[in-house]
Protein backbone atom coordinates (compact mmCIF):
# COMPACT_ATOMS: atom_id res chain seq x y z
CA UNK A 1 0.00 0.00 0.00
CA UNK A 2 2.73 2.40 1.10
CA UNK A 3 4.94 1.66 -1.93
CA UNK A 4 2.02 2.12 -4.25
CA UNK A 5 1.27 5.54 -2.80
CA UNK A 6 4.84 6.83 -3.19
CA UNK A 7 4.92 5.59 -6.77
CA UNK A 8 1.85 7.60 -7.49
CA UNK A 9 3.26 10.75 -5.93
CA UNK A 10 6.49 10.49 -7.95
CA UNK A 11 4.45 10.04 -11.11
CA UNK A 12 2.38 13.05 -10.28
CA UNK A 13 5.49 15.16 -9.85
CA UNK A 14 7.11 13.97 -13.04
CA UNK A 15 6.15 17.02 -15.05
CA UNK A 16 8.90 19.27 -16.45
CA UNK A 17 10.36 22.16 -14.44
CA UNK A 18 13.28 22.44 -12.05
CA UNK A 19 11.03 22.86 -9.07
CA UNK A 20 9.35 19.49 -9.59
CA UNK A 21 12.67 17.79 -10.34
CA UNK A 22 14.19 19.17 -7.15
CA UNK A 23 11.22 18.03 -5.13
CA UNK A 24 11.55 14.59 -6.64
CA UNK A 25 15.19 14.34 -5.61
CA UNK A 26 14.35 15.51 -2.12
CA UNK A 27 11.63 12.92 -1.80
CA UNK A 28 14.03 10.19 -2.88
CA UNK A 29 16.62 11.42 -0.40
CA UNK A 30 14.20 11.21 2.46
CA UNK A 31 12.72 7.98 1.19
CA UNK A 32 16.06 6.13 1.33
CA UNK A 33 16.41 5.84 5.13
CA UNK A 34 12.75 5.02 5.32
CA UNK A 35 13.21 2.13 2.90
CA UNK A 36 16.21 0.85 4.88
CA UNK A 37 14.21 1.14 8.08
CA UNK A 38 11.31 -0.57 6.34
CA UNK A 39 13.52 -3.56 5.39
CA UNK A 40 14.70 -4.03 8.96
CA UNK A 41 11.20 -3.71 10.29
CA UNK A 42 9.51 -5.89 7.69
CA UNK A 43 8.27 -8.30 10.32
CA UNK A 44 6.40 -5.52 12.10
CA UNK A 45 5.07 -4.23 8.81
CA UNK A 46 3.63 -7.62 7.98
CA UNK A 47 1.89 -7.78 11.32
CA UNK A 48 0.50 -4.31 10.81
CA UNK A 49 -0.75 -5.26 7.36
CA UNK A 50 -2.56 -8.27 8.82
CA UNK A 51 -4.24 -6.03 11.36
CA UNK A 52 -5.26 -3.61 8.58
CA UNK A 53 -6.83 -6.47 6.62
CA UNK A 54 -8.79 -7.57 9.66
CA UNK A 55 -10.37 -4.16 10.24
CA UNK A 56 -9.90 -1.81 7.32
CA UNK A 57 -10.36 1.87 8.02
CA UNK A 58 -12.37 4.01 5.61
CA UNK A 59 -10.30 6.33 3.46
CA UNK A 60 -11.21 9.98 4.03
CA UNK A 61 -11.18 10.67 0.30
CA UNK A 62 -13.61 7.84 -0.41
CA UNK A 63 -15.84 8.92 2.43
CA UNK A 64 -15.87 12.54 1.30
CA UNK A 65 -16.66 11.48 -2.25
CA UNK A 66 -19.56 9.29 -1.14
CA UNK A 67 -21.00 12.01 1.10
CA UNK A 68 -20.86 14.42 -1.81
CA UNK A 69 -22.38 11.86 -4.18
CA UNK A 70 -25.25 11.34 -1.78
CA UNK A 71 -25.97 15.06 -1.75
CA UNK A 72 -25.82 15.15 -5.53
CA UNK A 73 -28.48 12.46 -5.79
CA UNK A 74 -30.69 14.44 -3.37
CA UNK A 75 -30.18 17.37 -5.75
CA UNK A 76 -31.45 15.16 -8.58
CA UNK A 77 -34.71 14.46 -6.80
CA UNK A 78 -36.04 17.36 -4.80
CA UNK A 79 -35.25 20.24 -7.09
CA UNK A 80 -34.19 18.32 -10.23
CA UNK A 81 -36.87 15.76 -10.94
CA UNK A 82 -39.54 18.03 -9.42
CA UNK A 83 -38.81 20.87 -11.84
CA UNK A 84 -38.23 18.55 -14.79
CA UNK A 85 -41.65 16.98 -14.28
CA UNK A 86 -43.33 20.14 -12.98
CA UNK A 87 -42.56 22.17 -16.08
CA UNK A 88 -44.18 19.53 -18.29
CA UNK A 89 -47.61 19.51 -16.66
CA UNK A 90 -50.29 22.15 -17.05
CA UNK A 91 -50.09 25.18 -14.75
CA UNK A 92 -53.09 23.95 -12.73
CA UNK A 93 -51.20 20.79 -11.70
CA UNK A 94 -47.75 22.24 -11.02
CA UNK A 95 -47.93 22.08 -7.23
CA UNK A 96 -49.40 18.59 -7.24
CA UNK A 97 -46.31 17.22 -8.98
CA UNK A 98 -43.96 19.17 -6.70
CA UNK A 99 -45.86 17.95 -3.61
CA UNK A 100 -45.88 14.36 -4.79
CA UNK A 101 -42.14 14.19 -5.37
CA UNK A 102 -41.29 16.05 -2.17
CA UNK A 103 -43.60 13.83 -0.11
CA UNK A 104 -42.27 10.64 -1.70
CA UNK A 105 -38.70 11.65 -0.93
CA UNK A 106 -39.66 12.32 2.68
CA UNK A 107 -41.61 9.07 3.00
CA UNK A 108 -39.05 6.77 1.42
CA UNK A 109 -36.23 8.36 3.45
CA UNK A 110 -37.95 7.31 6.65
CA UNK A 111 -38.98 3.86 5.40
CA UNK A 112 -35.47 3.22 4.16
CA UNK A 113 -33.79 3.57 7.52
CA UNK A 114 -36.65 1.82 9.36
CA UNK A 115 -36.74 -1.39 7.30
CA UNK A 116 -35.62 -0.71 3.73
CA UNK A 117 -31.87 -0.91 4.17
CA UNK A 118 -31.87 -4.18 6.05
CA UNK A 119 -34.28 -5.84 3.60
CA UNK A 120 -32.31 -4.63 0.59
CA UNK A 121 -28.79 -5.36 1.81
CA UNK A 122 -29.17 -7.84 4.66
CA UNK A 123 -28.60 -11.58 4.36
CA UNK A 124 -31.99 -13.20 3.90
CA UNK A 125 -30.83 -16.78 4.60
CA UNK A 126 -33.09 -19.15 2.68
CA UNK A 127 -34.76 -16.24 0.91
CA UNK A 128 -31.47 -14.47 0.23
CA UNK A 129 -31.89 -14.87 -3.54
CA UNK A 130 -34.74 -12.36 -3.40
CA UNK A 131 -34.66 -10.34 -0.17
CA UNK A 132 -32.57 -9.52 2.89
CA UNK A 133 -33.50 -9.96 6.53
CA UNK A 134 -34.58 -7.74 9.42
CA UNK A 135 -31.34 -7.93 11.40
CA UNK A 136 -30.70 -4.19 10.94
CA UNK A 137 -34.29 -3.08 11.51
CA UNK A 138 -34.22 0.58 12.67
CA UNK A 139 -30.53 0.47 11.63
CA UNK A 140 -29.78 -1.75 14.63
CA UNK A 141 -26.06 -2.07 15.10
CA UNK A 142 -25.14 0.47 12.43
CA UNK A 143 -22.81 2.99 14.06
CA UNK A 144 -20.42 5.64 12.76
CA UNK A 145 -17.70 2.99 13.14
CA UNK A 146 -19.34 0.23 11.11
CA UNK A 147 -18.21 -0.11 7.53
CA UNK A 148 -19.45 -1.36 4.17
CA UNK A 149 -17.37 -3.13 1.56
CA UNK A 150 -16.59 -1.51 -1.80
CA UNK A 151 -15.50 -3.12 -5.06
CA UNK A 152 -11.89 -3.31 -3.90
CA UNK A 153 -10.63 -5.90 -1.47
CA UNK A 154 -9.89 -4.30 1.89
CA UNK A 155 -11.34 -0.91 0.99
CA UNK A 156 -14.36 0.16 2.99
CA UNK A 157 -16.56 3.20 3.49
CA UNK A 158 -18.59 4.09 6.60
CA UNK A 159 -21.77 2.05 6.55
CA UNK A 160 -23.87 5.12 7.35
CA UNK A 161 -22.59 6.72 4.16
CA UNK A 162 -23.67 3.67 2.20
CA UNK A 163 -27.06 3.70 3.93
CA UNK A 164 -27.61 7.35 3.02
CA UNK A 165 -26.35 6.92 -0.55
CA UNK A 166 -28.66 3.98 -1.16
CA UNK A 167 -31.54 5.84 0.48
CA UNK A 168 -31.44 8.41 -2.29
CA UNK A 169 -31.62 5.66 -4.94
CA UNK A 170 -34.75 4.19 -3.38
CA UNK A 171 -36.31 7.65 -3.15
CA UNK A 172 -35.66 8.65 -6.75
CA UNK A 173 -36.96 5.34 -8.07
CA UNK A 174 -40.32 5.76 -6.38
CA UNK A 175 -40.47 9.46 -7.30
CA UNK A 176 -39.85 8.72 -10.99
CA UNK A 177 -43.12 6.76 -11.21
CA UNK A 178 -45.15 9.92 -10.56
CA UNK A 179 -44.71 10.99 -14.18
CA UNK A 180 -46.76 8.07 -15.51
CA UNK A 181 -50.05 9.15 -13.97
CA UNK A 182 -49.42 12.83 -13.29
CA UNK A 183 -52.38 15.21 -13.36
CA UNK A 184 -54.97 12.65 -12.22
CA UNK A 185 -53.75 10.52 -9.29
CA UNK A 186 -55.28 10.87 -5.85
CA UNK A 187 -52.62 12.06 -3.40
CA UNK A 188 -53.55 9.61 -0.65
CA UNK A 189 -53.53 6.69 -3.11
CA UNK A 190 -50.10 7.75 -4.32
CA UNK A 191 -48.65 7.73 -0.80
CA UNK A 192 -50.05 4.26 -0.09
CA UNK A 193 -48.79 3.00 -3.43
CA UNK A 194 -45.34 4.51 -2.83
CA UNK A 195 -44.90 2.79 0.52
CA UNK A 196 -46.12 -0.58 -0.77
CA UNK A 197 -44.29 -0.49 -4.08
CA UNK A 198 -41.07 0.51 -2.34
CA UNK A 199 -41.50 -2.52 -0.09
CA UNK A 200 -42.58 -5.11 -2.63
CA UNK A 201 -40.83 -4.02 -5.81
CA UNK A 202 -37.87 -1.76 -5.07
CA UNK A 203 -36.42 -3.68 -2.14
CA UNK A 204 -36.48 -7.15 -3.75
CA UNK A 205 -35.12 -5.90 -7.09
CA UNK A 206 -32.35 -3.92 -5.37
CA UNK A 207 -31.49 -7.01 -3.32
CA UNK A 208 -31.53 -9.33 -6.32
CA UNK A 209 -29.25 -7.05 -8.36
CA UNK A 210 -26.88 -5.56 -5.79
CA UNK A 211 -26.71 -7.73 -2.69
CA UNK A 212 -24.37 -10.69 -2.63
CA UNK A 213 -26.47 -13.81 -2.86
CA UNK A 214 -29.14 -11.95 -4.85
CA UNK A 215 -30.46 -13.89 -7.85
CA UNK A 216 -29.27 -11.49 -10.58
CA UNK A 217 -26.09 -10.55 -8.73
CA UNK A 218 -25.04 -14.20 -8.62
CA UNK A 219 -25.98 -14.67 -12.26
CA UNK A 220 -23.46 -11.94 -13.11
CA UNK A 221 -25.93 -9.36 -14.39
CA UNK A 222 -24.15 -6.02 -14.69
CA UNK A 223 -25.90 -2.94 -13.40
CA UNK A 224 -23.37 -0.36 -12.37
CA UNK A 225 -25.66 2.36 -11.01
CA UNK A 226 -29.18 1.04 -11.28
CA UNK A 227 -30.45 0.76 -14.85
CA UNK A 228 -32.67 -2.18 -13.91
CA UNK A 229 -33.19 -1.43 -10.22
CA UNK A 230 -34.07 2.21 -10.73
CA UNK A 231 -35.08 2.94 -14.30
CA UNK A 232 -36.67 -0.20 -15.71
CA UNK A 233 -38.31 -0.84 -12.35
CA UNK A 234 -39.85 2.66 -12.19
CA UNK A 235 -40.61 2.85 -15.91
CA UNK A 236 -42.67 -0.35 -15.86
CA UNK A 237 -44.55 0.72 -12.72
CA UNK A 238 -45.38 4.03 -14.39
CA UNK A 239 -46.68 2.28 -17.52
CA UNK A 240 -48.84 -0.10 -15.51
CA UNK A 241 -50.10 2.86 -13.48
CA UNK A 242 -50.92 4.89 -16.59
CA UNK A 243 -52.90 1.96 -18.02
CA UNK A 244 -54.73 0.99 -14.81
CA UNK A 245 -55.66 4.57 -13.91
CA UNK A 246 -56.61 5.45 -17.48
CA UNK A 247 -56.05 8.46 -19.67
CA UNK A 248 -56.42 12.04 -18.56
CA UNK A 249 -59.75 13.64 -19.44
CA UNK A 250 -59.40 15.17 -22.88
CA UNK A 251 -56.22 13.26 -23.71
CA UNK A 252 -55.60 13.43 -27.45
CA UNK A 253 -58.35 16.03 -27.93
CA UNK A 254 -57.40 18.97 -25.72
CA UNK A 255 -54.06 20.72 -25.76
CA UNK A 256 -51.91 19.55 -22.85
CA UNK A 257 -48.78 21.46 -23.68
CA UNK A 258 -46.10 21.81 -20.96
CA UNK A 259 -46.71 24.97 -18.97
CA UNK A 260 -43.11 26.01 -18.38
CA UNK A 261 -40.31 24.47 -20.42
CA UNK A 262 -37.59 26.67 -18.91
CA UNK A 263 -38.36 24.93 -15.59
CA UNK A 264 -38.09 21.57 -17.33
CA UNK A 265 -34.72 22.66 -18.69
CA UNK A 266 -33.53 23.70 -15.21
CA UNK A 267 -34.78 20.37 -13.85
CA UNK A 268 -33.01 18.41 -16.57
CA UNK A 269 -29.80 20.32 -15.85
CA UNK A 270 -30.02 19.59 -12.13
CA UNK A 271 -30.67 15.96 -12.97
CA UNK A 272 -27.57 15.86 -15.14
CA UNK A 273 -25.36 17.42 -12.47
CA UNK A 274 -26.85 15.21 -9.77
CA UNK A 275 -26.39 12.15 -11.93
CA UNK A 276 -22.61 12.41 -11.45
CA UNK A 277 -23.25 11.46 -7.86
CA UNK A 278 -25.58 8.71 -8.97
CA UNK A 279 -23.22 7.14 -11.52
CA UNK A 280 -19.72 8.07 -10.41
CA UNK A 281 -20.77 7.67 -6.77
CA UNK A 282 -21.83 4.11 -7.53
CA UNK A 283 -18.14 3.34 -7.86
CA UNK A 284 -18.11 3.69 -4.03
CA UNK A 285 -14.49 4.85 -4.13
CA UNK A 286 -12.84 8.02 -5.39
CA UNK A 287 -10.73 6.26 -8.01
CA UNK A 288 -10.17 6.05 -11.75
CA UNK A 289 -13.33 3.98 -11.93
CA UNK A 290 -15.30 6.93 -10.61
CA UNK A 291 -13.59 9.17 -13.15
CA UNK A 292 -14.56 6.78 -15.95
CA UNK A 293 -18.18 6.76 -14.77
CA UNK A 294 -18.15 10.56 -14.53
CA UNK A 295 -16.76 11.03 -18.03
CA UNK A 296 -19.22 8.52 -19.47
CA UNK A 297 -22.03 10.38 -17.75
CA UNK A 298 -21.01 13.50 -19.67
CA UNK A 299 -20.43 12.04 -23.10
CA UNK A 300 -23.31 9.56 -23.24
CA UNK A 301 -25.65 12.35 -22.21
CA UNK A 302 -24.24 14.69 -24.82
CA UNK A 303 -24.51 12.14 -27.60
CA UNK A 304 -28.05 11.19 -26.57
CA UNK A 305 -29.13 14.86 -26.58
CA UNK A 306 -27.65 15.12 -30.09
CA UNK A 307 -29.21 11.81 -31.16
CA UNK A 308 -32.70 12.92 -30.10
CA UNK A 309 -32.20 16.43 -31.48
CA UNK A 310 -31.08 15.34 -34.94
CA UNK A 311 -33.65 12.54 -35.14
CA UNK A 312 -36.42 15.00 -34.26
CA UNK A 313 -35.06 17.59 -36.65
CA UNK A 314 -35.01 15.10 -39.53
CA UNK A 315 -38.26 13.39 -38.66
CA UNK A 316 -40.46 16.18 -37.34
CA UNK A 317 -38.81 19.20 -38.90
CA UNK A 318 -37.61 21.14 -35.84
CA UNK A 319 -35.04 20.58 -33.07
CA UNK A 320 -36.91 21.34 -29.84
CA UNK A 321 -35.61 22.35 -26.41
CA UNK A 322 -37.81 19.72 -24.79
CA UNK A 323 -36.31 17.21 -27.23
CA UNK A 324 -32.71 18.10 -26.36
CA UNK A 325 -33.47 17.90 -22.62
CA UNK A 326 -35.40 14.64 -23.02
CA UNK A 327 -32.57 13.17 -25.07
CA UNK A 328 -30.12 14.09 -22.33
CA UNK A 329 -32.25 12.26 -19.76
CA UNK A 330 -32.53 9.24 -22.07
CA UNK A 331 -28.73 9.19 -22.32
CA UNK A 332 -28.32 9.47 -18.56
CA UNK A 333 -30.69 6.56 -18.10
CA UNK A 334 -28.94 4.42 -20.71
CA UNK A 335 -25.46 5.05 -19.34
CA UNK A 336 -26.54 4.34 -15.75
CA UNK A 337 -25.95 0.57 -15.85
CA UNK A 338 -22.90 1.06 -18.04
CA UNK A 339 -21.20 4.05 -16.41
CA UNK A 340 -18.14 2.39 -14.84
CA UNK A 341 -18.05 -0.58 -17.19
CA UNK A 342 -17.84 0.75 -20.75
CA UNK A 343 -15.33 3.03 -22.40
CA UNK A 344 -16.16 6.61 -23.40
CA UNK A 345 -16.58 5.61 -27.07
CA UNK A 346 -18.98 2.85 -26.12
CA UNK A 347 -20.86 5.38 -23.99
CA UNK A 348 -21.19 7.72 -26.96
CA UNK A 349 -22.68 4.98 -29.14
CA UNK A 350 -24.99 3.92 -26.31
CA UNK A 351 -26.16 7.53 -25.91
CA UNK A 352 -26.83 8.04 -29.62
CA UNK A 353 -28.94 4.89 -29.77
CA UNK A 354 -30.85 5.80 -26.61
CA UNK A 355 -31.57 9.34 -27.83
CA UNK A 356 -33.03 8.23 -31.14
CA UNK A 357 -34.89 5.15 -29.88
CA UNK A 358 -36.44 6.95 -26.89
CA UNK A 359 -37.79 9.64 -29.26
CA UNK A 360 -39.53 6.85 -31.14
CA UNK A 361 -40.75 5.35 -27.86
CA UNK A 362 -42.42 8.57 -26.68
CA UNK A 363 -44.02 9.28 -30.05
CA UNK A 364 -44.46 6.31 -32.41
CA UNK A 365 -44.64 3.54 -29.83
CA UNK A 366 -46.79 5.56 -27.41
CA UNK A 367 -49.21 6.58 -30.14
CA UNK A 368 -49.64 3.07 -31.52
CA UNK A 369 -50.61 1.68 -28.11
CA UNK A 370 -52.56 4.75 -27.02
CA UNK A 371 -51.66 4.73 -23.31
CA UNK A 372 -51.36 8.06 -21.50
CA UNK A 373 -47.98 7.94 -19.77
CA UNK A 374 -48.18 11.68 -19.00
CA UNK A 375 -44.48 12.48 -18.74
CA UNK A 376 -43.07 9.48 -20.63
CA UNK A 377 -41.54 7.58 -17.75
CA UNK A 378 -41.90 4.35 -19.70
CA UNK A 379 -40.66 5.79 -22.98
CA UNK A 380 -37.52 7.27 -21.45
CA UNK A 381 -36.75 5.33 -18.26
CA UNK A 382 -37.89 1.82 -19.14
CA UNK A 383 -36.89 1.93 -22.81
CA UNK A 384 -33.66 3.83 -22.09
CA UNK A 385 -32.97 1.47 -19.20
CA UNK A 386 -33.40 -1.60 -21.39
CA UNK A 387 -31.10 -0.13 -24.06
CA UNK A 388 -28.57 0.57 -21.33
CA UNK A 389 -28.85 -2.87 -19.73
CA UNK A 390 -28.41 -4.73 -23.02
CA UNK A 391 -25.83 -2.22 -24.25
CA UNK A 392 -23.76 -2.73 -21.11
CA UNK A 393 -23.49 -6.42 -21.99
CA UNK A 394 -22.10 -5.44 -25.39
CA UNK A 395 -19.89 -2.42 -24.67
CA UNK A 396 -18.32 -3.86 -21.51
CA UNK A 397 -16.30 -5.91 -24.00
CA UNK A 398 -12.60 -4.95 -23.86
CA UNK A 399 -12.59 -5.21 -27.65
CA UNK A 400 -15.06 -2.30 -27.70
CA UNK A 401 -13.20 -0.25 -25.12
CA UNK A 402 -14.99 -1.60 -22.05
CA UNK A 403 -13.34 -2.63 -18.81
CA UNK A 404 -14.30 -6.29 -19.29
CA UNK A 405 -15.46 -8.86 -16.77
CA UNK A 406 -13.99 -12.26 -16.03
CA UNK A 407 -15.04 -15.09 -18.37
CA UNK A 408 -16.62 -12.57 -20.74
CA UNK A 409 -18.48 -13.69 -23.83
CA UNK A 410 -20.68 -11.14 -25.54
CA UNK A 411 -23.57 -13.50 -26.26
CA UNK A 412 -23.50 -14.93 -22.75
CA UNK A 413 -23.34 -11.51 -21.11
CA UNK A 414 -26.14 -10.12 -23.27
CA UNK A 415 -28.29 -13.13 -22.33
CA UNK A 416 -27.55 -12.49 -18.64
CA UNK A 417 -28.41 -8.82 -19.09
CA UNK A 418 -31.65 -9.78 -20.84
CA UNK A 419 -32.50 -12.07 -17.92
CA UNK A 420 -32.05 -9.11 -15.58
CA UNK A 421 -34.35 -7.00 -17.75
CA UNK A 422 -37.02 -9.71 -17.97
CA UNK A 423 -36.99 -10.44 -14.24
CA UNK A 424 -37.33 -6.72 -13.46
CA UNK A 425 -40.08 -6.14 -16.04
CA UNK A 426 -42.06 -9.15 -14.83
CA UNK A 427 -41.56 -8.44 -11.13
CA UNK A 428 -42.26 -4.72 -11.26
CA UNK A 429 -45.13 -5.23 -13.70
CA UNK A 430 -46.86 -7.85 -11.54
CA UNK A 431 -46.33 -6.06 -8.22
CA UNK A 432 -47.44 -2.72 -9.66
CA UNK A 433 -50.55 -4.20 -11.27
CA UNK A 434 -51.66 -5.94 -8.08
CA UNK A 435 -50.98 -2.85 -5.95
CA UNK A 436 -52.80 -0.46 -8.27
CA UNK A 437 -55.82 -2.75 -8.43
CA UNK A 438 -55.90 -3.27 -4.66
CA UNK A 439 -55.57 0.44 -3.90
CA UNK A 440 -58.17 1.30 -6.53
CA UNK A 441 -60.63 -1.10 -4.89
CA UNK A 442 -59.81 0.10 -1.39
CA UNK A 443 -59.62 3.89 -1.64
CA UNK A 444 -59.73 4.75 -5.35
CA UNK A 445 -56.74 5.78 -7.45
CA UNK A 446 -58.15 8.71 -9.27
CA UNK A 447 -59.47 12.13 -8.33
CA UNK A 448 -63.02 13.06 -9.32
CA UNK A 449 -63.67 14.37 -12.81
CA UNK A 450 -64.48 17.75 -11.33
CA UNK A 451 -61.19 17.89 -9.45
CA UNK A 452 -59.28 16.82 -12.51
CA UNK A 453 -60.79 19.57 -14.63
CA UNK A 454 -60.23 22.14 -11.90
CA UNK A 455 -56.62 21.05 -11.47
CA UNK A 456 -55.06 19.18 -8.59
CA UNK A 457 -53.35 22.25 -7.14
CA UNK A 458 -56.54 23.81 -5.87
CA UNK A 459 -58.65 20.64 -5.69
CA UNK A 460 -56.18 18.51 -3.73
CA UNK A 461 -53.71 20.91 -2.16
CA UNK A 462 -55.79 24.06 -1.74
CA UNK A 463 -53.22 26.37 -3.26
CA UNK A 464 -52.21 27.78 -6.61
CA UNK A 465 -48.75 27.79 -8.14
CA UNK A 466 -49.00 31.19 -9.73
CA UNK A 467 -50.86 34.19 -8.35
CA UNK A 468 -50.18 37.13 -10.59
CA UNK B 1 -68.47 60.39 -34.59
CA UNK B 2 -66.99 57.09 -35.66
CA UNK B 3 -65.69 54.11 -33.77
CA UNK B 4 -62.63 52.58 -35.39
CA UNK B 5 -61.62 49.07 -34.32
CA UNK B 6 -58.45 47.67 -35.85
CA UNK B 7 -56.92 44.22 -35.49
CA UNK B 8 -53.20 44.45 -36.16
CA UNK B 9 -49.98 42.51 -35.78
CA UNK B 10 -48.60 43.00 -32.27
CA UNK B 11 -45.21 44.27 -33.39
CA UNK B 12 -46.87 47.02 -35.45
CA UNK B 13 -48.50 48.68 -32.46
CA UNK B 14 -45.86 51.35 -31.88
CA UNK B 15 -45.86 52.45 -35.52
CA UNK B 16 -49.64 52.66 -35.58
CA UNK B 17 -49.73 54.67 -32.36
CA UNK B 18 -47.16 57.14 -33.73
CA UNK B 19 -49.06 57.52 -37.01
CA UNK B 20 -52.28 58.21 -35.13
CA UNK B 21 -50.66 60.73 -32.79
CA UNK B 22 -49.24 62.57 -35.78
CA UNK B 23 -52.68 63.19 -37.22
CA UNK B 24 -54.03 64.33 -33.89
CA UNK B 25 -55.89 61.34 -32.53
CA UNK B 26 -56.28 62.03 -28.81
CA UNK B 27 -56.46 58.54 -27.40
CA UNK B 28 -56.65 54.85 -28.20
CA UNK B 29 -57.43 51.71 -26.22
CA UNK B 30 -55.42 48.57 -26.83
CA UNK B 31 -56.20 44.94 -25.94
CA UNK B 32 -54.15 41.80 -26.47
CA UNK B 33 -56.41 39.36 -28.26
CA UNK B 34 -56.28 36.02 -30.07
CA UNK B 35 -58.12 35.12 -33.21
CA UNK B 36 -58.00 33.52 -36.61
CA UNK B 37 -58.54 34.77 -40.10
CA UNK B 38 -56.93 33.75 -43.35
CA UNK B 39 -53.51 33.47 -41.79
CA UNK B 40 -53.00 29.86 -40.81
CA UNK B 41 -51.93 28.97 -37.27
CA UNK B 42 -48.92 26.83 -36.52
CA UNK B 43 -48.28 23.43 -35.00
CA UNK B 44 -46.45 22.85 -31.74
CA UNK B 45 -44.80 19.54 -31.01
CA UNK B 46 -44.06 18.35 -27.48
CA UNK B 47 -42.35 14.96 -27.70
CA UNK B 48 -45.03 12.89 -29.43
CA UNK B 49 -47.95 15.26 -28.94
CA UNK B 50 -48.79 17.64 -31.76
CA UNK B 51 -51.02 20.63 -31.14
CA UNK B 52 -52.38 22.87 -33.88
CA UNK B 53 -52.53 26.42 -32.61
CA UNK B 54 -55.30 28.14 -34.63
CA UNK B 55 -55.63 31.30 -32.61
CA UNK B 56 -52.81 33.73 -33.16
CA UNK B 57 -51.98 36.65 -30.91
CA UNK B 58 -53.09 40.04 -32.26
CA UNK B 59 -53.65 43.52 -30.95
CA UNK B 60 -57.11 45.05 -30.95
CA UNK B 61 -57.00 48.82 -31.09
CA UNK B 62 -60.03 51.05 -30.53
CA UNK B 63 -60.26 54.74 -31.31
CA UNK B 64 -63.26 57.08 -31.23
CA UNK B 65 -62.73 59.86 -33.80
CA UNK B 66 -64.65 62.78 -35.29
CA UNK B 67 -66.36 61.77 -38.55
CA UNK B 68 -64.45 64.33 -40.60
CA UNK B 69 -61.07 62.84 -39.63
CA UNK B 70 -62.08 59.25 -40.40
CA UNK B 71 -60.37 59.00 -43.79
CA UNK B 72 -57.07 60.25 -42.45
CA UNK B 73 -57.31 57.89 -39.48
CA UNK B 74 -57.99 54.90 -41.72
CA UNK B 75 -55.14 55.85 -44.04
CA UNK B 76 -52.75 56.23 -41.10
CA UNK B 77 -53.62 52.81 -39.68
CA UNK B 78 -53.51 51.10 -43.08
CA UNK B 79 -50.11 52.54 -43.96
CA UNK B 80 -48.47 51.97 -40.61
CA UNK B 81 -49.85 48.48 -39.98
CA UNK B 82 -49.21 47.02 -43.39
CA UNK B 83 -46.42 44.50 -44.01
CA UNK B 84 -47.95 43.16 -47.22
CA UNK B 85 -47.98 39.63 -45.80
CA UNK B 86 -51.02 37.64 -44.84
CA UNK B 87 -52.20 38.33 -41.30
CA UNK B 88 -51.91 42.16 -41.35
CA UNK B 89 -55.41 42.42 -39.88
CA UNK B 90 -58.60 44.36 -40.51
CA UNK B 91 -60.20 47.68 -39.67
CA UNK B 92 -63.85 47.91 -38.67
CA UNK B 93 -65.70 51.21 -38.69
CA UNK B 94 -69.08 51.93 -37.10
CA UNK B 95 -71.18 54.91 -36.11
CA UNK B 96 -70.73 56.09 -32.59
CA UNK B 97 -73.87 57.36 -30.86
CA UNK B 98 -72.56 59.04 -27.79
CA UNK B 99 -69.30 59.82 -25.97
CA UNK B 100 -69.05 61.19 -22.44
CA UNK B 101 -65.93 62.36 -20.63
CA UNK B 102 -66.47 61.12 -17.13
CA UNK B 103 -64.42 63.76 -15.33
CA UNK B 104 -66.21 66.82 -16.73
CA UNK B 105 -69.48 65.39 -17.96
CA UNK B 106 -68.83 66.80 -21.48
CA UNK B 107 -70.55 64.80 -24.17
CA UNK B 108 -70.62 64.37 -27.94
CA UNK B 109 -67.69 65.54 -30.07
CA UNK B 110 -66.46 67.79 -27.25
CA UNK B 111 -65.61 64.66 -25.30
CA UNK B 112 -63.46 63.13 -28.05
Amino acid sequence: MKTKRSEVSVKANASPGWCYAATKKLIMLFALPAVLYGLSASAFAEEAAMATLAAPIPDKGDTAWMLLSTLLVVLMIVPGLSLFYGGMVRAKNMLSVLSQIFAIFALVSVLWVVYGYTLAFGDGGGLNWVIGDLSKLFLAGVTPDSTSATFSEGVVIPELTFVAFQLTFAAITVALIVGGFAERIKFSALLVFSALWFTFSYLPIAHMVWASGGYLFEKGALDFAGGTVVHINAGIAALVGAIVIGKRIGYGREAMAPHNLPMTMIGASLLWVGWFGFNAGSNLEATGGAALALLNTIVATGSAALGWMFAEWLWRGKPSMLGIASGAIAGLVAVTPAAGLVGPMGAIVLGLIAGAVCLWAVSGLKKSFGYDDSLDVFGIHAVGGIIGAIGTGIFVSPALGGVGVSDYSMVGQVMTQATGVLVTVAWSGAVSFVLFKLIDAAIGLRVTEEAEREGLDTATHGERAYNF
Amino acid sequence: MKMVVAIIKPFKLDEVREALSEIGVQGITVTEVKGFGRQKGHTELYRGAEYVVDFLPKIKLEAAVPADTLDRVLEAIEKSARTGKIGDGKIFVSDLEQVIRIRTGESGSEAL
